[in-house]
């Protein structure tokens, strides 16, 4: 799951509602200024009836689980069972970048993922999104009325990258079930 | 042409390509990461509007393309005081430490363009510890260094540094180290008296010289475990009796033998400390 700005809520929201024996591995990028002290992972921790971890270089992709991208880093999955991190170019201005991590996760999960992409004011996502999709994975886009800024789902629809394109609460009702 | 076709690159097609170069160039690739391998290899072929076949038949062919291909495939980004908050911790947790020292000799190990190199100069002085002090600059690659020993940085970067100088508790503000002139910035030239940079390759160099401190800050997430733990093995045999080592905010010692050889300083900066014998 992934998104810029506008999304923020929506993540928090998720991340509320998974139950704790959900048994999936949740891997959440959202845009995030470096020296921003928010502590976003302390806040979704809380409220997370799941294990909940910031992403550190080399961590294992554990199932039950969620981990949040860290700010400054792209993530990248290093295979199956393991994360990695890098810290080159920003990719649309962004660091992590969206596109970065599904580029990744389509190649390592291919058509064993689904990924979800939320509101952001960027393109950001929408070429990665197109990776997965095309590897066979699961993909939604947020309807652009629904987001509070349409631009990255709207870059994802333009780019044939979703197979869904879905409103906000239909996206909720898929994850509860 | 997209990173679509690096994509592509299969884990038997990749293995070739990293037996090649060190066959041939005697670099060996095996114990990077490889997934930012393969989005390296990507960024390459597509600068160069090269696909597969043509990027190997380079490699072996032109002898000057490797230079070239080691430089692009090295992540070479770096910031002043990325972090701050590390340099924080360092100037009330370290430099107390090593105040004590008659003289204190720092490796930065992966130094890039010099950005950290020049901030650890700037924190040293800011302490009163710059005259007995002495950075020395390790890269692979040889372009970065030659850009390190300058010291000369374009005003955007030294603006974009500024914030992370403000959060890292040192007085004043960045432009403070630096002289300015149109569009570039030059590190004052007493801040580079102290310094040496020089080319080091971690996978293959050895024990150089016995330091302090040593610092090696986001170079590991390249590394799979097995040669992070060989290079780990190469900075305990470079750090003094009770010397420090400081990794990446994301990095840490995962090896259970080199755990209980460090003590950790601080677990949020990832800073330890040589124990043990």
């Amino acid at each position: 799951m992934a998104g810029s700005a506008g999304s923020f809520k929506l993540l928090f929201r998720a991340v509320k509602s998974f139950k704790p024996d959900f048994e999936k591995t949740v891997i959440i990028v959202i845009h995030r200024k470096k020296n921003f002290f928010s502590e976003i992972e302390k806040l979704f921790s809380e409220n997370s009836r799941m294990y909940l971890r910031e992403i550190s270089d080399k961590d294992e992709i554990k199932a039950n689980a969620i981990y949040i991208a860290p700010a400054n880093y792209h993530t990248l999955i290093e295979n199956e069972k393991q994360f990695s991190l890098d810290v080159s170019e920003a990719v649309w201005y962004s660091k992590p970048s969206i596109d970065v991590t599904f580029q990744s996760a389509a190649d390592v999960f291919r058509e064993n993922c689904t990924a979800i992409l939320f509101s952001g004011a960027n393109q950001d996502g929408a070429e990665g999104l197109l990776q997965l999709r095309k590897q066979g994975a699961l993909t939604i886009a947020q309807h652009p009325g629904d987001a509070e800024m349409p631009e990255m789902p709207n870059a994802a629809i333009q780019l044939n990258a979703a197979d869904y394109v879905l409103g906000t609460e239909e996206i909720f009702d898929l994850l509860r079930t | 042409m997209n990173g679509i076709e690096a994509e592509g690159i299969t884990v038997v097609q990749l293995d070739e390509l990293i037996n090649l170069i060190k066959k041939i160039h005697g670099f060996d690739f095996s114990g990077y990461s490889k997934a930012s391998f393969k989005r390296r290899l990507a960024r390459v072929m597509q600068l160069k509007k090269l696909n597969f076949v043509d990027l190997k038949y380079m490699l072996v062919n032109e002898p000057d393309f490797f230079q070239y291909f080691l430089e692009e495939i090295t992540v070479n980004v770096t910031e002043m005081f990325r972090d701050p908050l590390f340099y924080k911790a360092l100037n009330q947790q370290v430099l107390p430490y090593l105040s004590t020292f008659q003289h204190i000799k720092i490796w930065s190990a992966g130094c890039s363009t010099g950005e950290e190199v020049y901030s650890l100069a700037i924190l040293l002085q800011e302490a009163g510890l710059r005259k007995k002090s002495f950075i020395y600059g390790t890269d692979v690659n040889t372009e970065v260094l030659r850009e390190a020993k300058r010291g000369i940085y374009s005003l955007r970067k030294i603006k974009s540094y500024a914030e992370n100088y403000q959060y890292s508790g040192l007085p004043g503000t960045i432009t403070d180290h630096f002289t300015m002139l149109y569009d570039a910035a030059t590190i004052h030239a007493e801040l580079r008296q102290n310094t040496l940079f020089s080319v080091h390759n971690l996978i293959s160099d050895s024990v150089f010289n016995e330091f302090q401190l040593i610092s090696c800050r986001n170079v590991f997430i390249y590394f799979d475990s097995e040669l992070q733990e060989k290079i780990l093995d190469l900075f305990y045999r470079s750090l003094c009796p009770l010397g420090f080592l400081c990794l990446g905010s994301k990095e840490a010692i995962r090896s259970d033998s080199f755990r209980k050889r460090f003590k950790v300083i601080s677990s949020k900066e990832n800073i330890y400390q040589k124990i043990g014998a």
